[in-house]
């Protein structure tokens, strides 16, 4: 098939930025999106023309690294899919695309579609973990898990970090990146003495990055690769409330 | 042997492993480590290490380090330290704590790795990794690692190929990143407390050695085109595996070798380079755009059942194939292990099926991997349970139902066994250098078995290294050695220098288009199976590339600058570099073992056929300078608490 691109084009983070078309002929359905960008770069190199910066890693959806805005859909019209786990098969001959990068305001763009996130890496700092120095350790079946607790434990810790919830957000909130964290630590026994700072340092630390309030519009869920679900929001909300109980 | 090998590469002394004590088997890394000198805590904070990577080995030793109070300065080139491929592994790690009773211990899980490995790694390395993984999952579950649990709210387990007991622990498919985000998070705190510099976005392309010692590194800020020198105590490699010389393999886009080769060239020796392994469940390559291959993991192998048609060309639906005439060949020839034979042996009969013509799906290179018993036998919920996501990644790549039809799956390229070599202080032959994870070559021999890659790189960051550096850094100071030091200024000219070149060459040709097509070479003649005529051949094609490459590569753009296409060339440029010496090292080891198998040393039967006699050691290679021949260093390979064994899992 054949297909047209309009790609964010911008230098660096400091110059402007614009949209820029281009026809990329015999596409395969079986090639990721990302191949078919990997294609049009190949060309692009050949004919002495700079390549289209994007980032990706695994491709295989579970780095994080990759995340592209397409037609206007974070990680493009695929349900739980990230950008390199999307292929062509999901577009049809003829089709304009429009490929931008993440925006939001904390995410600045460092040239054409790769942003910064490491705002992401802040926010764990502030409290994203569990206390456990090496070799401190007690013998792993002293503390015997609910299985339903570490099943959601686990449910919430698949996110990867890759952004989308932000990007997808009209405020621009992390809310969803940070309540995964939040709950994953939240539901293990581990995790229960530091569970109060934890939430209270690591919302601080997302406002203080410029990220925007929750207002449950719910399409961080919509956008989210891993399904990671909306009611954690709410389950971090109350932390927060018994957490400045406690304070006090 | 009829080519002359002295054509290729020239013999030099022999090696040792010296700091493994000399005491019982069992004693050794407890002895170790009473051995060890310490640093007192005073005297941390003085002292600067390097470390490479951000991955289980990485990010677990700048953690620890972190909290031990030295000053760690830590680099990968992602943008956030949770990217590191060991993300990316889904199966499971071993441990050796018996929860299943059925009668595992340290000794089987040793004898397990020493077997898995057709005999050469070393005794000592495997003990210590057995020992330590009980504690791996001690340490991991403290962090809030969900690993899965059983109903009464105990770890559960699994079983992986190459072992009769169920010691695999797992987080649904995506263990790696579970085991990877405990590490990170544990890091991150670490950077908050100020123990721990993070560089992002940082790629290391040359060592520094000055005055006998490794002390720093040259990186290139991969945002702004800086190239920085830092220097340190000592340097720590945690850089991964080189699987990517293949072009098509597992490994994630920017995994490389050039920290390793860098490395190498500045005197670290390299050992083993041929034994490369292929996974034998990945999903069959589709077009020439293929820029990856994806792993099915080893897991699925626990009920699904693989099988061919018996008879050639036959292209009825699969379904529509009578059980009588198919061959559940794994089954058929090792009924002891059946579809849980090791992942060389594995690999290697898919490949045989395929070239007799008994291959499925396009092009013919595909063999089936059924769950239609699994899902008679347990019920499709169980299955779900167990594989759901595995089974969703299948449907999005290949737009099949493997609930319905059987997957498709063929060996692609996955780890590399072969790395620097290290003592048993995972010191490699420069003093202050330390590599660690799937960077060196330590502990799998000529195969790894499945789940213990995650289990080495933990081992290593969290337990082993920590003491092994405190011990190497209690001789600190050293001498005086700043950014300004002659090697140092070199190191970051010769940086400059290379850039320039690849800037400069503004050939025809792009550099995925070499990478492709030294994959294909590497892949053809230095892969599944190797002759002698076979890897003659690819040394001479891939020195007839690497010479294309520098005259006709394209670099667009400059160094000032987000650059990708630079990076990816000096990773390409790198990886023409190892390809030979992986096929040198191929051809100098004239038998099979493990995941080498060359084709004129094969059973009756077909199975690899070591030649103990003769190659029972270590091959570790010297940088033999620029354009001249490596020096091979052969490391005696000692075995006195286990037998020699042909390895049998019929
Ligand atoms: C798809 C897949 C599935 C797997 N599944 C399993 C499994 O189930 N069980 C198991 O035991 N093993 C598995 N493995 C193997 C295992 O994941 C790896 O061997 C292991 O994670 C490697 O860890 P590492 O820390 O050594 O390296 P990595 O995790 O690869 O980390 C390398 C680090 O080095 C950095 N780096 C590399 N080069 C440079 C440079 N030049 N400059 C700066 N930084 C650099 C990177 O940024 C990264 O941070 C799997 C592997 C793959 C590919
Ligand atoms: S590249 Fe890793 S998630 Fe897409």
């Amino acid at each position: 098939m054949n297909i047209t691109l309009r790609v964010w084009r911008q230098p660096d983070s400091d110059a402007p930025g614009k949209m820029h078309t281009y026809q990329v002929a015999d596409v395969s359905e079986d090639m990721s999106f990302l191949e078919m960008l990997d294609v049009l770069n190949e060309q692009l190199t050949i004919d002495g023309e700079d390549p289209i910066a994007f980032d990706s890693d695994c491709r295989e959806g579970i780095c994080g690294m990759c995340g592209l805005v397409i037609n206007g859909l974070a990680h493009g019209p695929g349900k739980n899919v990230t950008t390199c786990q999307l292929h062509m098969r999901s577009f049809a001959d003829g089709d304009v695309i429009d490929v931008e990068p993440w925006r939001a305001e904390p995410f600045t763009v460092i040239k054409d579609l790769v942003v910064d996130r490491s705002s992401f890496d802040r926010i764990i700092q502030a409290g994203g973990y569990i206390t456990a120095p090496t070799g401190t350790a007690p013998e792993a079946n002293s503390i015997p898990v609910n299985k339903a607790d570490a099943d959601a434990a686990f449910d919430a810790a698949t996110c990867i970090g890759c952004g989308a919830c932000v990007a997808a957000c009209p405020n621009g909130s992390a809310s969803l990146f940070m309540a995964a964290k939040v709950a994953h630590l939240g539901l293990l026994p581990q995790g229960q003495p530091e569970r109060h700072s934890r939430v209270l340092d690591m919302v601080d630390q997302h406002d203080a990055e410029g990220f925007g309030g929750c207002t449950q519009i719910g399409e961080c869920t919509a956008a989210c690769p891993k399904g990671i679900q909306i009611d954690l929001i709410s389950r971090m909300d109350r932390d927060v409330l018994s957490a400045i109980a406690h304070r006090k | 042997m009829s080519v002359n090998l002295s054509n290729y590469y020239v013999d030099g002394d022999p090696i040792a492993d010296s700091s493994a004590p000399d005491v019982p088997l069992h004693e050794t890394w407890d002895q170790r480590r009473f051995d060890a000198n310490l640093v007192n805590p005073a005297n941390r904070r003085k002292r600067t290490v390097i470390i490479i990577g951000t991955g289980l080995a990485g990010g677990s030793a700048a953690a620890t380090l972190g909290e031990a109070g030295y000053h760690v300065k830590n680099f990968c080139y992602q943008d956030s330290p949770r990217r590191a491929h060991s993300i990316a592994a889904q199966g499971g790690i071993n441990a050796a704590k018996n929860y299943r009773n059925d009668g595992d211990s340290i000794q089987r899980l040793f004898y397990d790795t020493v077997k898995g490995g057709d005999y050469r790694s070393r005794e000592s390395n495997s003990w210590r990794l057995a020992q330590i993984s009980v504690e791996i999952i001690d340490q991991c579950v403290a962090q809030g690692v969900p690993f899965a649990r059983e109903y009464g709210g105990l770890l559960d387990n699994r079983s992986f190929g190459g072992v009769q007991v169920s010691r695999t622990f797992y987080a649904r498919g995506q263990t790696g990143q579970q085991l990877l985000l405990g590490a990170y998070q544990a890091l991150e705190r670490q950077i908050a407390a100020g123990n721990v510099e993070m560089h992002t976005r940082h790629e290391m392309l040359e060592l520094i050695v000055a005055e006998g010692r490794a002390r720093g590194v040259v990186v290139r800020d991969m945002v702004t085109g800086e190239i920085e020198t830092h220097m340190a105590d000592a340097v720590v490699l945690g850089s991964g595996g080189y699987g990517n010389v293949y072009f098509l393999s597992t490994n994630a886009m920017g995994c490389n070798v050039t920290a390793t080769w860098r490395a190498h060239r500045k005197g670290a020796y390299f050992a083993n380079p041929c034994y490369t392994q292929i996974h034998p469940t990945c999903i069959p390559v589709s077009g020439d755009f293929q820029s990856k291959l994806t792993l099915m993991s080893e897991s699925l192998r626990n009920d699904g059942r693989i099988w061919v048609p018996k008879e050639g060309g036959d292209t009825r639906h699969p379904r529509d194939i009578p059980t009588a005439e198919r061959d559940y060949y794994l089954e058929r020839r090792y009924p002891a292990f059946g579809n849980l034979v090791p992942r060389d042996v594995a690999s290697r009969a898919a490949k045989q099926v395929c070239d007799e013509g008994r291959g499925v799906g396009p092009g013919g290179r595909g063999v089936y991997l059924d769950f239609a018993s699994a899902i008679e036998r347990m019920g499709r919920k169980a299955v779900e349970a167990k594989y759901g996501n595995l089974f969703e990644m299948y449907e999005q790549i290949t737009g099949e139902d493997p609930y319905e039809v059987p997957m498709r799956i063929y060996p692609a390229v996955h780890y590399t066994m072969g790395g620097l070599w290290v003592d048993y202080d995972l010191q490699s032959t420069i003093p202050g250098l330390f590599v660690i994870g799937e960077a060196n070559f330590s502990d799998h021999g000529a195969n790894r078995l499945g789940a213990s890659a995650l289990m080495q790189g933990l081992s290593d960051g969290y337990f082993v290294l920590p003491p092994m550096i405190s011990n190497y850094l209690a001789d600190a100071p050293f001498e005086e050695v700043g950014p300004d030091h002659p090697e140092a200024v070199a190191a970051a000219e010769a940086v400059r220098s290379r850039i320039e070149k690849l800037l400069a060459v503004n050939g025809s040709r792009t550099v995925d288009s070499f990478h492709r097509d030294l994959g294909h070479i590497v892949w053809e003649y230095c892969g599944m199976e190797r002759t002698e005529e076979g890897l003659v051949k690819a040394i001479d094609l891939i020195r007839e590339l690497r010479e294309e490459f520098w005259r006709d590569v394209k670099v667009t753009g400059t160094n000032e600058e987000l650059n990708q296409t630079l990076e990816k060339a000096g990773r390409v440029a790198d990886f023409f570099e190892l390809a030979e010496l992986m096929c040198i090292d191929a051809l100098h080891r004239d038998e099979s073992c493990g995941a080498h198998f060359r084709a004129e040393h094969q059973t009756e039967d077909g199975e690899a056929l070591r030649d103990d006699e003769n190659f029972a050691y270590v091959a570790a290679w010297e940088f033999g300078g620029e354009g001249g021949k490596p020096v091979l260093h052969k490391e005696d390979l000692v075995y006195q608490n286990i037998q020699m064994k042909q390895r049998s899992y019929k």
